[in-house]
């Protein structure tokens, strides 16, 4: 049985945990902090904890103000929030400004569910990747979570999105792992194609390598958690060594993971590219499995991909 | 502080209009920027930059200055000309403000230049940046104070009351808001455009404790200032009412002068009158 984790409850852990060793850590939310977890950061910092309301654009801007004293704010709500709501406010105070603010923002993608697609961000990897001097960030799983945080107070000081969920992510690496911002994981090996996948996808990505290999096909996966700066030179042994590449994310095909890939193969090696992502619609109510099945965001989903750019890559 | 001796405030009005001229002749070359917002604020800023701010123009960086933010950032030829002035870059930059390889953005820009805390231009933002500054200095336990200089039509965006809950919440005393309120904004009078009066009354009720002052009296705002700063347990904004253009007759009052620069012709007009 494998183990699952909260993305967001190791976030929540994670920053007490850091906020403890060091005291530049200060952590603003805007009335979340129950379901981003920043409640645990509260109660064990108060003074380090900024409350700011529903008031997603001041939080922002507070920030980018902590920031430019020499605090290390972590700025916390739901992605659509964080990303659409303030994008301005991102841009010119945090971005523009260079300021060291970490956006971490829970609920992306369709596994919010219920909610709706008020509240379902597919389009916040696109907003934050067209910003300069922002990386992102989406790790795989909790414990990839909490190195991805620690690897961000200790080692980078420029702004950065870190995007979590709700529902809880099967674990994927152990304690052992280190995560290293621009890198992507090689989770398993294989020539016949690549599949690149980031979140909750990179679960499904390992079922439907396991599925293929039943067929006597062998896939390369590359976990991409970092969207940028991305791991070009991956992709492109990936296009080189493979010939044909899935890529596979809980966000829309426009302007996330698999456009990024597009971008990096499309100028310097064109291979036979299928995106696997919510194409172009808001999502609906629903349990976050049955969105994840309707929006085709399934290991069966990338197997057929598979296949379908290998017989691709043969015609061609 | 006790009030100036009259040889200061002489010599502030001196620097007043030393700085008109600057910013005139500077916006003549760029030939673009916004000639009345940058005109209105100059007295606010002498009363700063030559009087109230701790700061040291030779350490830009001192962790224990006080924080200015521009956060009308299209009046940053005002800010650049004072920023020069006193020495935070080379006079010489001024030359080139708005042009291609220059250093001086068209708004303020942190990165590039010196006495600049943030980049500003999209309205609404500093209010909020300068609540950052004073939650830092509050945990530093730090006595710096932290300006924010807003326009009067740039409180129509709504973060600007985000910001002010938030600062009345934390009773940030150390934040004192400055309002240019020229009663300009660039389709035109405030009052038709987008009514935001009652000024004081919505301050007041947001939680803030409301100074009003001419602004182009430069003893005024210093003891206003100065108030701000015996207030505790709540946050201060100082209702600096400005005329747009002050200073050139021609351009006093006028919404046509937002974001125009002057002609040969003009710039010759004003400099006369400013003589």
């Amino acid at each position: 049985m494998i183990q699952s984790l909260g993305t967001r409850d190791c976030y929540g852990d994670v920053l007490v945990r850091l906020g403890e060793q060091n005291s530049k850590i200060v952590v603003l939310d805007a009335d979340l902090s129950c379901s981003t977890r920043t409640e645990k950061f509260a109660k064990a910092f108060p003074e380090r904890f900024f409350n700011i309301g529903i008031a997603e654009q001041d939080m922002i801007a507070t920030a980018a103000g902590l920031a430019a004293s020499g605090k290390i704010p972590f700025v916390s709500s739901f992605a659509v929030f964080a990303t659409g709501r303030a994008w301005d406010q991102v841009r010119q105070s945090i971005c523009y400004s260079m300021q060291n603010v970490k956006i971490v923002a829970t609920h992306a993608g369709v596994t919010v569910g219920e909610d709706s697609a008020t509240h379902q961000a597919n389009e916040d990897i696109a907003l934050m990747r067209s910003l300069p001097n922002m990386s992102i960030i989406v790790p795989a799983d909790g414990i990839e979570t909490e190195k991805a945080i620690e690897y961000l107070v200790n080692n980078d000081k420029s702004p950065c999105y870190v995007r979590l969920s709700r529902c809880k992510f099967p674990v994927v690496f152990d304690s052992h792992y280190r995560f290293q911002k621009g890198k992507a994981a090689l989770l398993e090996d294989g020539s016949d194609a690549t599949v690149i996948a980031i979140g909750i996808m990179i679960n499904r990505a390992i079922q439907a390598l396991e599925i293929l290999k039943k067929e006597g096909i062998h896939a390369r996966l590359l976990n991409m958690s970092t969207i940028k700066p991305i791991d070009q030179e991956a992709i492109l042994a990936a296009a080189r060594e493979t010939g044909a590449i899935v890529t596979a994310e809980e966000h829309s095909i426009i302007g996330g993971l698999g456009s990024a890939v597009a971008e990096v193969i499309s100028e310097h090696w064109p291979v036979p590219l299928k995106r696997i992502g919510v194409r172009d619609c808001f999502g609906i109510s629903g349990d976050a499995e049955k969105l994840l099945t309707h929006y085709g965001l399934t290991a069966e989903a990338i197997v057929q991909a598979v296949k379908e750019m290998i017989a691709r890559k043969k015609r061609s | 502080m006790p009030p100036l001796p009259e040889t200061k405030v002489l010599e502030l009005k001196e620097a007043a209009r030393q700085l008109r001229i600057e910013v005139l002749r500077m916006l003549h070359r760029a030939k673009s920027g916004h000639t009345g917002g940058s005109l209105s604020i100059i007295e606010i800023l002498v009363a700063l930059y030559l009087v109230k701010l701790r700061h040291d123009p030779q350490n830009p960086r001192w962790a224990e200055r006080d924080r200015f933010i521009l956060s009308k950032g299209h009046g940053a030829p005002a800010l650049y000309a004072i920023l020069a002035r006193l020495g935070y870059f080379d006079a010489a930059e001024l030359l080139n403000l708005r042009k291609f390889g220059g250093m001086l953005q068209g708004h303020p820009f942190n990165l590039t230049t010196p006495g600049v805390e943030i980049s500003t231009g999209s309205l609404g933002q500093g209010l909020s940046v300068a609540n950052g500054m004073a939650l830092a200095a509050r945990l530093d336990k730090s006595p710096v104070r932290i300006y924010a200089l807003m326009g009067d039509g740039e409180i129509q965006e709504g973060q600007v009351w985000e910001a002010a809950m938030t600062a009345a919440h934390y009773k940030l005393d150390n934040v004192c808001g400055i309002i240019d309120a020229n009663k300009l904004q660039i389709d035109g009078c405030l009052c038709q455009i987008k009514n935001i009066e009652p000024l004081a009354g919505k301050w007041e009720s947001f939680g803030w404790q409301v100074f009003e002052v001419d602004g182009h009296d430069v003893q005024d705002l210093i003891s206003a200032f100065d108030h701000c700063e015996q207030v505790k347990g709540k946050p201060s904004v100082v209702i600096a009412h400005t005329i747009k253009g002050k200073g050139v007759s021609f351009m006093e009052g006028k919404v046509q002068y937002h974001g125009v620069a002057p002609t040969e012709e003009e710039l010759e007009k004003a400099l006369e009158e400013l003589r």
